[in-house]
């Protein structure tokens, strides 16, 4: 069964520039996605891609203009109220009243979903505590840091326990030690069978998280695969090796084509770090053979950047380079 | 049941906010009524002669109650639901599975706890300084109520189109205050000359004023029904408006 369906999701605001009346902008153009249930799915693009756009229109925040969205075979014009139960939604901007606190915000949230104050007072207990929030449940939101703000809107959306997840930037702005403290929650969460989408900038937490991923690109769907299919279509890699003692012996310029039969393209940094591009038919036992032969001791080797930026920025920027 | 729990979290909510601010939502009214009943009702109004048999405080107690009224439940519902729009935390509701009447309800249901409760203060304060006769209890029930309707769904209305807080202030300003005074609060509206006594025909205000004040002295302007029917006919009207405007998104969604 499909978590999220959308067929053919058109969307164009209207008047965008206050100065030009008329001046209309499309954010989505006739797009069409599913998501599986159990899915952990993320939803990638650049800045104003519309990745917003289609989560607004999912959680009906935002009126599409044509177009069908289904949540788990519900139509969110037909059966919007069962649909609606079954989403939970954390926003990209701050969206609770700074004057309430933590626990009335999530007690409220599970009341307008028709969740009774006994039992959304257990859940609000079991999901502050789980997100470390409970010993703050007095306090009053405005008076939270930003990582407790993101993770009390997480304990907000889950109240209801929906099916389906849908996190906008979940983790912007938040330090590292609790990006992946929310990495763990999340993946707990899609183990005990809560389908989640996932929109983000940090491309690290896509590839760790998704199984799933679509590329969304000035208002269309450019890619959407299995995350792995999606890896091994790169065609090139860039790894960083930092060398153990300096180089003297090999005379690299900008670019050296090292070695004809193994056609490694390196590139020296600084004298004791040098990057390789390795292709999809190259493999690293031969560039360490290479560098054994060469004898050069390798002191620590990782990826130039993360695999799904590099094949993502490649994918944003070919498709544009096409339309062009 | 799910539209019952949901009402009832919006109607806490609302109620909860109104008390837990009450020196900016309770307090200003009551000390401002209480002005009133002292520089109009003793000092001004012992120098003026009787309307209709009735002294001068006791004609414009109910007057002054129904103002105080008018200006809590609308300013209630459009400074909570603009707040909420303005904080984007209405899209806890909209994202919900609430239905647009439910909000509609319970966002006047707030409005008119509010009405109701500054209301019984102000009547209290009142007591301190006149004897207040019941003609019929149940024209004033029914006055209170369809008044704080009235205005609460009004105040939804301009919090829906409310884009930024000048917005919110500008109704009750220039639109609310001046009718509320040229509805008869301070005066019979027989004591007018007639160009002035037609121009307040037009103001609704002065049909609420005056049935309310009917169901303390037994007397009114004009007759009680009128100022009932159109009270009606408004409640419904702006219910309707509100409905559509929620459903479409106006204000709301993009």
């Amino acid at each position: 069964m499909n978590a999220l369906l959308i067929k053919d999701l058109y969307k164009v605001y209207a008047n965008v520039n206050s100065s030009k009346s008329n001046q209309t902008l499309e954010a989505l153009k006739k797009i069409s996605l599913e998501v599986k249930q159990g899915d952990f799915f993320a939803l990638l693009g650049p800045n104003g891609a519309g990745k917003s756009t289609t989560i607004g229109i999912i959680t009906g925040l935002i009126n599409k203009t044509s177009g069908m969205v289904k949540v788990f075979d519900n139509d969110i014009d037909l059966e919007w109220e069962e649909a609606r139960k079954l989403i939970g939604v954390v926003p990209q901007e701050f969206n609770f009243s700074i004057f309430e606190t933590v626990y009335n915000i999530v007690l409220d949230q599970a009341g307008y979903y028709g969740v009774s104050r006994k039992i959304a007072k257990e859940r609000a207990e079991k999901y502050l505590k789980l997100l470390g929030l409970w010993e703050k449940k007095d306090s009053v939101s405005r008076t939270l840091s930003g990582g407790m703000k993101r993770r009390l809107m997480i304990a907000r959306a889950l109240l209801h326990e929906p099916p389906l997840l849908i996190l906008d930037e979940p983790t912007a702005g938040v330090d590292v030690e609790l990006r992946r403290g929310m990495w763990d929650f999340l993946i707990d969460l899609n183990k005990n069978g809560t389908t989640i989408i996932l929109t983000t900038h940090y491309l690290d937490e896509a590839e760790l998280l998704c199984r799933n991923i679509a590329i969304i690109n000035k208002g269309l769907i450019i890619e959407h695969s299995a995350t792995k299919n999606l890896l091994d279509k790169m065609e090139r890699h860039s790894y960083i090796f930092d060398l153990q003692k300096n180089m003297t012996h090999l005379q690299l310029n900008h670019k050296t084509k090292l070695n004809s039969k193994t056609n490694f393209i390196i590139k020296k940094i600084d004298p004791r770090t040098i990057e390789v591009d390795l292709l999809q038919n190259q493999n690293l036992n031969d560039l360490f053979t290479f560098f054994k032969k060469e004898d050069l001791e390798i002191r620590s080797m990782r990826n130039k950047s993360n695999r799904l930026e590099e094949l993502f920025l490649r994918l944003v920027e070919e498709k544009s380079s096409v339309k062009s | 049941m799910t539209n019952f729990i949901s009402l009832q979290t919006i109607v806490r909510k609302e109620t909860t906010r109104f008390f837990r601010i009450w020196t900016q939502t309770l307090l200003p009214s009551v000390v401002t009524m209480a002005l009133y009943f002292v520089i109009f009702g003793h000092f001004i109004g012992s120098r003026i002669e009787k309307i209709n048999g009735f002294s001068y405080i006791e004609f414009i107690v109910p007057g002054l109650i129904m103002m105080a009224v008018i200006t809590n439940s609308y300013s209630n519902v459009v400074s909570s639901f603009f707040g909420a729009k303005f904080q984007r935390s209405i899209e806890e509701i909209l994202v919900s599975p609430t239905p647009a009447w439910i909000i509609i309800f319970g966002y006047c249901l707030g409005g008119i706890s509010r009405g109701l409760v500054v209301g019984i203060l102000v009547t209290i304060v009142a007591l301190f300084f006149t004897k207040i006769a019941v003609h019929s209890f149940l024209i004033i029930i029914i006055f209170l109520l369809l008044t704080t309707v009235v205005f609460s769904l009004m105040g939804l209305l301009n919090g829906i189109f409310a884009k930024k807080f000048d917005d919110v202030a500008i109704v009750p300003t220039f639109v609310l205050t001046p009718l509320t005074y040229l509805g008869g609060v301070f005066y019979s509206v027989f004591l007018l000359p007639d160009i002035w006594k037609t121009i307040s025909l037009f103001n609704p205000i002065f049909y609420m004023v005056n049935g309310f004040r009917y169901g303390f002295l037994g007397y009114s302007d004009t007759p009680v029904y009128l100022g009932f029917f159109i009270l009606l006919i408004l409640m419904f009207v702006l219910f309707l408006v509100n409905l559509i405007l929620i459903k479409k998104g106006v204000g709301l969604r993009h």
